[in-house]
């Protein structure tokens, strides 16, 4: 049932497997290098980089 | 029901909740904080139509002025900005509880390094020193000499934003290596956790191991009057053992769960949504 899909990752160009079933925001880590990838669209899928967490996120 | 979502980032705690209020039919809105801009007056489109906003934002600050626009805009919102306001200050959390007589540690605040080292010293060792905001346990430290709180609050007088230098201090608590996370929703627990680690913090993001805790009456007491006294909502109570009783150390607003719903049998997102549920209903059933 873990269907992939393909999407670019931003940094190196790539491309790299993806859950199917995620969300618009939902972070991936990219394969290659690890960094985090925010999922910007769907329907095409589109991936930026993450913004850095900061002091204030979280519970 | 029309749920609006707000979030910045989508964790595995908002997929869980999507994913329920989806499987039961209900419509959701999902409102990236990051896109919207909030007028005095009029509310932004995406929350057209939404009967509830559940406030899953990531990012204190934002959670803090997105509620209380919110309210302005009599947009029912989970939690409210009230709570979202005395969750997120870990000194406004001590003092709702104290005055709520809840136990919690021993707490001192100071606003100079050299008040900040006579609490240390009258305190002893080790103990404590937090940011009065942050989360995930960063920049907390656990003085264990003179010297060291010397250091500590001399490069927290000099970190760049003025809270940093609002010094609070904390007794340390000799638990047994664990602590308890109760998830609760206006102070009925729903589930709860210990978190172990060898580590002083106990957080589940830094690796503690977690385990399944069955709440007794005091635990249940203790969730129930430290909801109510920082406005009620989807809460996470945190808890320590000290010798035969428990203390309150904490009450966060935007709770995190894909740890707890691992751990226990609970399915805490179908809890959540229920009580989403009941409380629309309520609502409703209020303005007709």
């Amino acid at each position: 049932m873990a269907d992939t899909i393909t999407a670019e990752d931003p940094l190196t160009g790539e491309e790299i497997e993806i859950p199917s079933d995620v969300e618009v925001g939902e972070i991936v880590d990219s394969p290659a290098t690890g960094a985090e990838l925010e999922v910007i669209s769907v329907d095409p899928v589109v991936l930026e980089e993450a913004p850095e967490l900061e002091e204030d996120w979280g519970e | 029901m029309k749920v609006g979502l707000l979030y910045s980032r989508i964790r595995r705690d908002e997929k869980l909740l999507l994913s329920e209020l989806r499987d039961r039919g209900h419509e959701v809105a999902k409102i990236d904080v990051r896109d919207e801009q909030f007028g005095l007056s009029d509310p932004p489109e995406a929350f057209d139509g939404v009967d509830v906003v559940v406030d899953r934002c990531l990012a204190t600050s934002r959670s803090l002025y997105v509620t209380q626009f919110l309210d302005a805009y009599d947009v029912p919102v989970v939690n409210g900005s009230d709570t979202a306001d005395v969750c997120s200050d870990k000194v406004k959390n001590s003092l709702a509880l104290e005055a709520a007589g809840v136990p919690t540690p021993t707490t001192e605040v100071a606003f100079t390094t050299d008040s900040a080292l006579e609490i240390i010293e009258r305190f002893g060792y080790p103990c404590v020193i937090k940011p009065v905001v942050g989360s995930w346990g960063r920049l907390m430290a656990k003085v264990e000499s003179r010297s060291a709180a010397e250091a500590i609050l001399e490069h927290k007088a000099t970190l760049g934003h003025y809270q940093h230098k609002v010094f609070y201090i904390q007794e340390f608590v000799e638990k047994p290596g664990r602590d308890i996370r109760v998830v609760a929703v206006d102070g009925e627990p729903i589930a709860a956790m210990t978190r172990s680690s060898d580590h002083w913090l106990t957080n589940a993001a830094k690796g503690a191991e977690v385990e399944p805790f069955g709440p007794d009456d005091r635990v249940r007491d203790l969730v129930a009057t430290a909801s109510d006294a920082v406005g009620g909502g989807l809460l996470g109570v945190d808890l320590m053992e000290a010798g035969d009783d428990y203390t309150v150390h904490e009450v966060n607003h935007t709770v995190e769960f894909k740890a707890l719903n691992d751990a226990v049998d609970v399915d805490v997102p179908a809890e959540v949504v229920d009580w989403l549920e009941t409380k629309v209903a309520n609502e409703t059933e209020a303005a007709v």
